[in-house]
């Protein structure tokens, strides 16, 4: 039996004249993971969405277990055991999981649904799997994850050999990444071969059997996954230079306190308690990290999105308490919220008016209630060429750039005006390598700049990296205060709930 | 005057006439629970209820034929609405704006071609009508009889329709498939289904269902055409749909409303209730308006509602 399940041969493609697949070789080993790595725009998901028929490549062939064939639509890819679980779920959200996985299958009814045999059949695979569903509950009832899980039994139940995963554990928290990797491997030896598109380097070193790295639709290189494989090389092919993952340290000491948070307690969506007497202080000149469960809510309370019950914050001995968000934006509290796509931009806005969305009443931008669009197309260029924004020239919607360039936009606008405290909640949450690289550097700079940032993260290495200090919360209650260069240890200890003293830590 | 109005031959006839008066807004309506589950807002329903009438009218006059005027009607309303298909699915216009101008083209499409038809006559030219259908038996019970089961064929084949387009869009792989591209048509691509193909049968179904309500109104209603003959019957059936969250049952409920309001301003009128008849004759569209308020907190509207799909769009 052939060995080789997919083989594509100098795939090329072009959107809008502009290259972005210029002949690419790819290979997949049945029975293996194969990691597809790449930053975000270098091609990875254009390339698979060829080879599931999504798009016709211009130039190139692709042979599935040794035969050329022509992919000509997904329905084509799926008869040929090709499956594929997308970015964006590819499920309606008011119907029931087996509704999902009958759409686009012929039901051996006739023009009548097969529900209950088609659920049954779901009900075992599933067990094979171990991936517990109920076939009738309805996607909206379902947790990210195990719409996740349905994706990928849908792909099954429609008898994919091959199954294309595009960066699956974006959506997974880390207890979900283990278990769901332990499904890929129980499908792997169970002979499915799998292709896992990701820009995250340690899912390559701890599940990939090869992987094939690409950059601006180019191919950089292929190799087996071993213990030779380090980090570091398979950044500097990724992104084709060394990227820091360690920053130095603060070389301005933080200053006065300037921001206080005291005895805040506030509750969470369900109406239970979220935060429970919390205090913290921030200084001029300083990173606070947090990391612990009432993060969501401590944001939300700091920036006026969200009523607290009792207790202060004090910004510059001006206490702010349960005022509208756009008090918060005025005494300089900027926000960099935790979904960019939500709360962060107006998704249908152009680049330009994104920018000046917390200045819109304001001067110069706004005089006598019309825009100055010659102001505007100023302070655009100057902001689009410091941050590197990739853009034509602003007039476009928000929602056609990269995340990464999403998110500069963000910072650019949240940092730009040099805000008294900056709240950062999950700043590089999807982002690729470099772009989460540049994303750090900008908060440490307006740290630098005198910003009392205050940074939240579920990224514990960021939060290690970027912090002067961290505070840990457990269960809505402040545990503790560590020192920069505090170990994971340390913190784990925290978040278990052991309680330190405070002031012992404080400095 | 009271006396008049609660006897018991004023309430059988006020609700058999509520049922005859409810066909023409439910047909259309359960026709648009089809073609809006599917994505697309058709608000030209009563323009192609207009076509309907005139082509129903038409062809029933010149054959001879009730049910091949129906037959008429019917591919008559799917061609107007294959105009509101074109313009919405191939060629992604607004669809707001080609049903509001597919509305406005369709009336007067419909008087032209009644003029080039029939000329101007001294009177004008009229049909026989559906004859009544007595149920055997059950025609006989008392009240409950004269209510449900005297009426013309073409009102018990509307009501049928009910079961029929729940079931359709309940039980059925093809149900399933409008659903699906109105709700996530990227999802029903990815897995092989023509979002076109599907959503151009969706709105035909509703045009069928349209000219099928618009002949109706011609030859098992009134027994000529007239230019106003539709009446608004058209969006209270887009209002029916929202009412009724695209559920067929529950649209049967707003389309009966509705006759009710009707049947009872006529009967008002005709006992000569001082009150003035332009406040009667708004009394359906009030309480469409009421219903809509009350119920249009809940409507779950598909997600990809008026939105045209085009596959390389992120």
């Amino acid at each position: 039996m052939e060995t080789i399940a997919v083989k594509m041969e100098k795939i090329t493609k072009s959107f809008n004249d502009v290259k972005v697949l210029d002949s690419i070789e790819f290979k997949l080993k049945r029975g293996s993971i194969h990691g597809l790595l790449g930053e975000n725009g270098a091609g990875k998901t254009t390339l698979m969405n060829i080879l599931y028929g999504l798009y016709n490549q211009e130039d190139g062939e692709i042979f599935i277990n040794g035969k050329k064939e022509n992919i000509s639509s997904p329905v084509k890819a799926i008869s040929l055991g090709i499956g594929m679980v997308h970015q964006h779920f590819m499920l309606a959200r008011p119907f029931s999981v087996v509704e999902n996985v009958m759409l686009g299958r012929k039901s051996r009814r006739g023009i009548l649904l097969d529900t209950k045999q088609t659920a049954e059949e779901l009900k075992t695979l599933a067990e094979k799997y171990k991936m517990e569903i109920d076939p009738y509950s309805k996607i909206w009832q379902l947790s990210v994850g195990e719409q996740q899980r349905v994706e990928i039994l849908t792909a099954m139940y429609q008898g994919a050999e091959i199954l294309i995963l595009d960066e699956p554990t974006a959506v997974l928290t880390p207890q979900e990444v283990d278990a769901f990797f332990e499904t890929l491997k129980e499908m792997r030896d169970d002979g499915k071969s799998i292709i896992l598109i990701t820009h995250k380097l340690e899912e390559i070193t701890s599940i990939a059997d090869e992987v094939t790295v690409l950059r601006d639709g180019k191919m950089i290189g292929r190799r087996a996954v071993d213990s030779t494989v380090t980090k570091d090389d398979l950044t500097r092919m990724m992104v084709g230079r060394d990227v820091l993952f360690d920053f130095p340290k603060n070389t301005i000491e933080p200053g006065e306190v300037k921001y206080s948070i005291k005895n805040v307690c506030a509750k969470n969506d369900k109406g239970l308690p979220a935060l429970k007497e919390f205090s913290l202080d921030i200084r001029e000149n300083e990173v606070i990290g947090v990391d612990g469960n009432g993060q969501k809510e401590l944001c939300e309370v700091l920036t006026g999105l969200r009523k607290s019950d009792s207790g202060e914050i004090i910004l510059n001995d001006k206490k702010m308490v349960n005022k509208e968000p756009v008090y918060y934006i005025e005494q300089g509290v900027s926000h960099i919220p935790e979904d960019r796509h939500t709360t962060g931009l107006a998704l249908n806005w152009s680049l330009k008016r994104n920018l000046i969305l917390k200045e819109l009443n304001k001067a110069p931008f706004v005089k006598n209630g019309l825009l100055q669009p010659k102001v505007i197309d100023k302070y655009w260029n100057e902001t689009k060429s410091e941050y590197q924004i990739k853009s034509i020239n602003g007039e476009e919607k928000a929602r056609a750039l990269s995340g990464g360039n999403q998110q500069k936009i963000i910072l650019a606008r949240e940092i730009n005006l040099n805000p008294q405290v900056l709240i950062a909640n999950q700043p590089t949450r999807g982002l690729d390598v470099s772009a989460a690289e540049y994303v750090r550097k900008k908060v440490l700079d307006a740290r630098n700049a005198g910003t009392s940032v205050l940074l939240i993260s579920a990224d514990l290495e960021e939060i290690l990296q970027l912090s002067d200090r961290i505070a840990v919360i457990f269960d809505g209650k402040l545990m503790g205060i560590l020192p920069r260069g505090a170990s994971t240890h340390e913190i784990g200890a925290l978040m278990m709930g052991k309680k330190q003293e405070v002031a012992s830590c404080e400095n | 005057m009271l006396s008049n109005i609660f006897t018991l031959g004023f309430l059988v006839s006020l609700l058999a006439s509520t049922i005859r008066l409810a066909t023409p807004i439910l047909v259309p309506a359960l026709g648009q629970i089809f073609t809006q589950k599917a994505g697309i807002l058709n608000l030209g329903v009563e323009g192609t209820m207009t076509i309907g009438a005139v082509s129903g009218f038409s062809v029933a006059y010149l054959t001879g034929n009730l049910w091949i005027g129906i037959l008429g009607g019917i591919i008559f309303g799917m061609l107007w609405s294959l105009l509101m298909a074109c313009l919405s699915i191939t060629m992604k216009a607004n669809q707001v704006i080609a049903g509001i101008g597919l509305n406005i083209l369709g009336a007067g499409v419909a008087v032209y071609a009644y003029r080039v038809i029939f000329g101007i006559q001294k009177l004008p030219p009229q049909v026989e009508t559906f004859s009544i259908i007595n149920i055997p038996l059950l025609s006989d019970i008392p009240i409950i009889g004269p209510i449900f089961f005297q009426h013309n064929i073409l009102v018990y084949l509307g009501f049928l329709l009910v079961p029929i387009t729940w079931f359709v869009l309940e039980k059925t792989t093809f149900g399933l498939k409008i659903k699906a591209v109105g709700e996530h048509p990227r999802a029903a691509d990815s897995k092989g289904i023509s979002v076109a193909k599907i959503r151009y049968s969706a709105v035909l179904i509703g045009g069928a269902y349209a000219g099928a309500a618009g002949a109706f109104m011609t030859i098992a209603y009134l027994n000529q055409f007239t230019e106003a003959i539709i009446g608004g019957r058209g969006y209270i059936a887009i209002s029916v749909v929202i009412f009724s969250r695209f559920i067929p049952k529950r649209s049967m409920l707003g389309a009966l409303l509705f006759g009710f309001a009707s049947a009872l301003q006529m009967r008002l009128q005709a006992l000569g209730i001082n009150i003035a008849n332009q406040l009667l004759l708004m009394l359906p569209y009030i309480m469409t308006v009421l219903a809509l308020i009350l119920a249009s907190k809940k409507s779950e509207i598909p997600s990809a509602y008026t939105i045209p799909y085009s596959r390389l769009e992120r």
